[in-house]
């Protein structure tokens, strides 16, 4: 007869937060940034193939660290929520807020019941009028959310990234210096030294109307990089 | 988080994920008693789309019409439904709106999940699936017949489709027109079409199809200048869709009416 085990709850939820951790730390860095054109979205991603910045609805857009199986299938169920509520209810009604919320309670849930929980920390944006109206909200793990001000950091490294993002950021720049303080972040942070092919870069473009999240091309960001 | 990533409406379809998941948010989700009377609902009327040497012309008139009584003057028939592509509907205004709704939906939710558009053809083939997916309300009086027209980015051309109550998609390589004032416009552009057109000829063309619609079809507006209402015109090419001015309509319909007089 196999000897039954106790393992103490305070244990369990140690155990599967260090592992989470450590599948999140594996990964590279994402920053997400307050600028003059709208809010932008910075991963260490050469080549690009598989996003970790995409899309979600008219002015809000996902970025996603750790496994990417896992927050890839989170990025498909935001679309699917965002897609419905829009079309049942009218393309104003999709938020930021809204889509935080539905993965909070998500991760939450997996955390708390499954055996494994997902190695994934999710950031979701919101584009503004102005840059005070944007919305930047953090997921993790756990299902832990907050509310961030002008940057937020998920991923490997996401410490030592936030630190010089902490200490660099003098205030909401245009595209070129934000582009430029999101590279020495993540320089700095642990990657090495990076140019314009390393960076996979999501704008939400507040200039735009409808749909406002674009890719910058690789020509773009070595632009933005070389001084605007 | 759907469990079988391969599983009916886990894919890139927005429509699939409906008819898997949430039928109630289908157009065609209110079953009706069999036999009961063909309902009578607002009905748009002339639409039409037309190849040009650049592209696509997508026109319509503004009419809504219920019966012997005209139920909106401006009424928009043409659709954008993405960068390259237009839809114009004709047959029950309400499940037509619809469905031109679910149908952009349908475009901007591949586009998402799969990371690139779907191909003209693609999405001309999906619009036949949901039409045919509206059949049985269609048998109730409530068909929804729409044309389909766009930008084909990997050919570089424009294209122009058209269907019937049951979903068949019919490919043309010159025009389609739909709508109880669609046979005049087809009479129009029978005489009147050539290959290769400019892009203010065949917008002109499209008017004029609209106006001898309009003359002959009791339920399809002309321009009207006294409220200021003319038809709406979509310009579909490698640049995107355009939507014609209002003014610079108004400046095409007076010389077309110039013309005919």
């Amino acid at each position: 007869m196999a000897t039954p085990y106790y393992v103490s709850p305070e244990q369990w939820m140690r155990d599967k937060a260090e592992f989470a951790k450590k599948g999140i730390s594996r990964g590279r860095a994402i920053v997400a940034l307050r600028a003059v054109e709208g809010v932008l979205l910075v991963a260490h991603n050469p080549g690009a193939a598989l996003t970790k910045v995409s899309e979600v609805y008219d002015r809000i857009g996902f970025a996603g660290a750790g496994r990417y199986s896992e927050f890839e299938s989170l990025r498909k169920a935001g679309v699917r929520h965002a897609d419905v509520t829009g079309y049942s209810y009218s393309r104003e009604d999709v938020s930021a807020r809204g889509l935080a919320d539905g993965y909070s309670q998500m991760l939450g849930n997996v955390f708390a019941h499954e055996m494994k929980p997902m190695e994934v920390d999710l950031v979701v944006a919101q584009v503004g009028d102005t840059p005070e109206t944007d919305e930047i909200y953090r997921i993790s793990f756990d299902g832990s959310i907050s509310g961030e001000g002008d940057y937020a950091v998920v991923g490997g490294d996401a410490d030592r990234v936030l630190n010089i993002l902490v200490r660099q950021f003098t205030g909401v720049g245009d595209l070129a210096q934000s582009m430029k303080l999101c590279k020495e972040a993540l320089e700095v942070g642990g990657n090495g030294t990076l140019s314009a092919r390393d960076f996979e870069v999501g704008l939400l473009d507040r200039r735009k109307r409808g749909r406002t999240f674009t890719r910058l091309k690789v020509e773009r960001v070595e632009a933005l990089l070389a001084g605007g | 988080m759907n469990p079988h990533p391969f599983a009916p409406g886990s894919g890139a379809s927005f429509y699939d994920y409906l008819v898997a998941e949430r039928p109630d948010l289908l157009p065609s989700a209110t079953p009706m008693k069999a036999g009961a009377e063909p309902l009578t609902v607002p009905h748009g009327t002339t639409v039409l789309a037309m190849v040009f040497a650049a592209g696509v012309v997508v026109a319509g008139d503004r009419m809504a019409s219920d019966g012997q009584s005209v139920s909106s003057r401006r009424m928009d028939k043409v659709i954008q439904t993405d960068a390259h592509s237009a839809l114009a509907i004709s047959g029950a205004v309400g499940p037509c709106l619809e469905m031109a709704k679910l149908f952009t939906t349908e475009l901007e939710y591949y586009e998402k999940i799969e990371g690139r558009r779907l191909s003209l053809l693609g999405k001309a083939n999906k619009l036949g699936q949901m039409v045919r997916g509206n059949l049985a309300m269609a048998m109730q009086g409530l068909a929804v017949i729409p044309l389909f027209a766009g930008f084909d980015t990997l050919r570089g051309v424009g294209r122009v489709f058209k269907y019937d109550v049951a979903g068949g998609k019919t490919e043309e390589l010159d025009f389609v027109t739909a709508g109880s004032g669609g046979g005049h416009a087809r009479g129009a552009l029978k005489r009147q079409f050539r290959p290769g057109m400019g892009r203010d000829q065949a917008v002109e063309m499209a008017l004029l199809a609209l106006l001898d619609a309009a003359d002959d079809d009791l339920a399809t507006a002309g321009p009207d200048p006294v409220r200021g209402i003319y038809p709406t015109v979509m310009v579909i090419d490698a640049e995107g869709v355009t939507q014609v001015a209002e003014d610079a309509v108004r400046g095409h319909a007076a010389r077309v009416l110039g013309g005919k007089e």
